[in-house]
């Protein structure tokens, strides 16, 4: 018996890795008036719908799935949320 | 000999390598269809520049999973000659057969220019035809090709003498305002451990052609064919041992299926 779970993984720049989006993001705030804008960091959002036994089951699973293709190790941090249920929005 | 050239849909400098191959060097070249299965004999593959996949998730984080990345991996990992150009060298990066990776241009901005480049490791299969040092002028053209990894995989790229060209300005000095994208160290390309992969940037094939105004990319050919027919880089000859980890400063990679 599986149920369908609602994932979101959040992908960001890893700390350390320069994020010129975020930068020009932030430079564009400042222009515009916006004071106060501490750091900004521009991710991608990636959100599906998957069938597994648990919601740890469908952490685990989407999270080999990010190592394996979603997200690069080697320059993003990934973030798993697992919602039961139908998708969010 | 001849020269493998893989085609992904999104390629777009396949037909280029194929000139510089056939009219540049006066060598065979055939094209590698990314569903099939078959590397067709080739003594060396290329992955050439382009946009596989739309470019979709990560440059090359798609064309990794290609049918034929499957041969071109396990070729490449048993030593034989393989060269990504550009987006070629993105798939190299993701198929985890490069360390590091390449990522937006600290510019933000597509960058399209000739650039300078200095030659650092003659020692190659890739620049054997370069004088050692000697500063060449090639042509890049990208929007991803900041070269990044962590500090202590570029101090081993370093040490190993595997940064095989950097952009440089007229003096051959690795400056920012010479370096087109941010890159790490003004990195423009590496070789793996073993030495017989070369990932680079800018195209040598787009310098490869007197009617292309300048030749000093042919060098990269040149070297090429004179490694084949030197006999010491077929597949299995360099790295017989292919269970080795292939490059200790590549972390290991999921199944390939």
């Amino acid at each position: 018996m599986s149920d369908t779970y609602s994932v979101e993984v959040r992908i960001t720049p890893r700390q350390g890795i320069l994020d010129p989006e975020g930068e020009t993001i932030a430079r564009a705030l400042e222009n515009l008036g916006y004071a106060g804008v501490n750091s900004v960091r521009a991710g991608r959002l990636v959100r599906m719908e998957v069938d597994a036994a648990s919601a740890d089951g469908a952490r685990s699973m989407v999270e080999k799935m990010c190592e394996e293709l979603i997200a690069n190790p080697v320059i993003e941090d990934y973030e798993v949320l697992v919602h039961e249920g139908e998708p969010v929005g | 000999m001849k020269f493998g050239i893989v085609r992904f849909p999104g390629s777009n400098c396949d037909a280029d390598v194929h000139r510089a191959v056939t009219e540049g060097l006066g060598e065979t070249a055939t094209y590698l269809w990314h569903k099939d299965h078959d590397l067709e004999g080739s003594d060396v593959v290329v992955l050439p520049g382009g946009f596989s996949y739309g470019d979709y998730l990560r440059g090359g984080a798609i064309a990794r999973f290609s049918p034929i990345m499957r041969e071109v991996i396990e070729f490449a990992r048993s030593g034989g000659l393989t060269l990504g150009i550009c987006n070629g060298f993105q798939v190299l990066c993701e198929a985890r057969l490069l360390p590091g990776a390449l990522v937006r241009n600290r510019s933000l901005r597509f960058r399209c220019l000739p650039v300078g480049l200095k030659v650092e490791n003659t020692d190659t299969p890739f620049t054997s035809a370069y004088d050692p040092g000697q500063l060449i002028h090639v042509p890049i053209a990208h929007g991803q090709g900041q070269y990044v990894a962590e500090d202590d995989v570029l101090d081993l790229l370093e040490s190993n003498h595997r940064v095989v060209v950097r952009y440089v300005d007229g003096n051959g000095d690795p400056t920012d305002a010479a370096n087109p994208n941010g890159s790490a160290r003004n990195i423009a390309g590496i070789v793996n451990e073993a030495g017989n992969i070369l990932g680079l940037m800018p195209h040598p094939e787009r310098h490869s052609l007197a009617v292309l105004g300048e030749t000093d990319g042919l060098g990269v050919f040149e070297s090429l064919r004179t490694a084949v027919e030197s006999g010491s880089w077929s597949p299995g000859v360099t790295r017989p041992d292919a269970d080795v980890p292939f490059d200790s400063s590549v972390p290991p990679v999921g199944v390939h299926t």
